[in-house]
């Protein structure tokens, strides 16, 4: 028997045969942030704008804005933390917290 | 009808004349006895140019199919040929060219999987791969073989699916017989030119394939395939009749022999179908009716369709040239049981097991099967599944 469809996904007549996803640079519809355990946070004063997070978040998560960074894109970022790995500056310009400490910072 | 060209021919060189006159964008193969004439003698069509194929010699069966599958993905006419142990290999990319949806054609010569290790005859290495979504045609002989070839190609592009052509494994792949082929210009106007709707490369409409599928759409695209199976049917169908008007041999997903009247009947594939219709036409000398029924296409089973051609028989045997190793039947059994349930024809139906590793059949050994059927009919108590002439 065929099940209510309460999400509106396509059913299997109307999906694009033998697993094709049709059109180009669909990545970007895939919201990726919600995996994420860990977040990114950016403590502006600190940052040198090296650009070297930038250039290794494998997500493009790392939002430029005139040559300099300014925050992250939170729904692609997994959270994976190569941002802060890699920043060279003493003390880091970014820091990795919890998702969970971060939605009670939110609250406050 | 066009003009045909008689010529004599093995099941292997059937198969890889079929292949020049395709003519596809690629073959990737790696040898096994006894398909492996099927690729070599194909491949030696490719040195001579005589098609403008790109061959791929790879490293294994595994590798093949992968290749079979980038290749289609592309958007290329794709074929291959393998047998066995090859096949076995092969498994795990068959249903990724199937969940793919791509018409790759396989040419497939049927051969007993090890252990113990054999090369001959029987049916296990198709019926291991039978639930992987492919097309499965089997054929009684070279003409055949090569008729269901140059079907495969528009039945696969057309039903979007990938579709597997059998030979019995030297029976047929090695027994040179005289065929009738059509010219290189008719099967390639037959055949037509391979316009998918999606490919790799065609930049101009970009296509992911292969994504990832979890809970939320794998269902819905296992149902496609579902279904794709179920309207290959007369798929197979209309180019089975298109390809008699152009050869003057039509084909459908099975053939009857002597059916029309008969009380007693075997259901067979492969080679043996043709050994037993010499039996049924001297038993049938004798006014025993006798008859065959002769599945051509096993995926998609044509389970109603064999139902109401079995309506009539007093008994019949099912022949399997393999075993499920389900304690019980052979699989050809379990679907035409399957079938006459839902039709509810409880018939009295002998399964025999033979032919496994390449045990012969002969026509004394179908004879005495209908002398079986009589028996069993009659009500003499008789073993449901036979293994025959398997030393005790």
């Amino acid at each position: 028997m065929a099940k209510e469809n309460p999400q509106k996904k396509p059913g299997w007549k109307s999906l694009p045969q033998g697993d094709l996803i049709i059109g180009g640079a669909t990545a970007k519809d895939f919201k990726t942030g919600d995996w994420r355990s860990k977040r990114p946070v950016f403590i502006s004063e600190k940052c040198i704008n090296c650009l070297t997070c930038w250039m290794y978040c494998p997500d493009s998560a790392v939002i430029v804005k005139d040559g300099k960074v300014v925050g992250f894109d939170y729904e692609y970022c997994k959270g994976c933390g190569i941002c802060e790995h890699e920043c060279p500056v003493k003390g880091k310009a970014i820091k990795m917290i919890s998702e969970k400490e971060a939605k009670a910072n939110e609250k406050k | 009808m066009v003009k045909t060209n008689t010529v004599a021919r093995t099941g292997n060189e059937a198969m890889a004349e079929a292949m020049r006159q395709i003519d596809p964008d690629v073959v990737a193969a790696y040898p096994i006895t006894p398909a492996t004439e099927v690729v070599q003698i194909f491949a030696g069509y490719v040195a001579d140019g005589l098609v403008r194929t790109e061959f791929v010699p790879v490293e294994s069966e595994h590798s093949a199919m992968s290749a079979c599958i980038g290749a289609a993905a592309a958007g290329g006419r794709v074929m291959t040929g393998t047998s066995s142990q090859g096949l076995a290999l092969m498994a795990e990319m068959l249903y990724i060219a199937a969940g793919l949806r791509l018409p790759i054609v396989l040419a497939d010569v049927n051969r007993a999987l090890s252990s113990p290790i054999n090369i001959h005859c029987d049916h296990s290495d198709t019926m291991m791969v039978r639930d992987a979504g492919w097309v499965q045609i089997f054929s009684e002989n070279a003409q055949e073989a090569y008729d269901n070839m140059v079907q495969a190609v528009k039945i696969a592009e057309t039903a979007k699916l990938p579709v597997i052509v059998t030979t019995d494994g030297f029976i047929i792949s090695h027994g040179m017989e005289r065929i009738d082929m059509l010219d290189d210009a008719e099967v390639k106007k037959f055949i037509g030119e391979y316009k998918p709707e999606y490919y790799l490369l065609n930049i101009e409409k970009p296509v992911t394939v292969g994504a990832l599928d979890l809970t939320d759409y794998y269902f819905e695209h296992k149902r496609q395939e579902i279904e794709a199976m179920c309207q290959s049917k007369p798929v197979i169908v209309d180019v089975g009749a298109s390809f008699g008007k152009l050869s003057g041999r039509s084909y459908g997903l099975f053939e009857k022999y002597k059916m029309d009247d008969a009380e007693y009947a075997i259901v067979a594939m492969g080679s043996t179908a043709g050994t037993s219709k010499i039996v049924i036409d001297k038993l049938r000398a004798k006014a025993v009716k006798a008859g065959l029924l002769k599945p051509r296409v096993f995926r998609p089973f044509p389970k109603e369709e064999i139902a109401d051609a079995l309506k009539g028989v007093k008994a019949l045997a099912v022949m399997d040239r393999s075993d499920s190793m389900n304690g019980h039947e052979g699989p050809l059994c379990l679907e035409i049981k399957a079938a006459l349930f839902d039709k509810a024809l409880n018939k009295v139906l002998l399964n025999y097991i033979y032919g496994l590793g390449g045990r012969e059949i002969g026509l004394n050994d179908i004879e005495n099967i209908f002398g079986d059927l009589a028996k069993a009919a009659k009500g003499t108590g008789m073993e449901k599944v036979n293994y025959l002439g398997v030393r005790e």
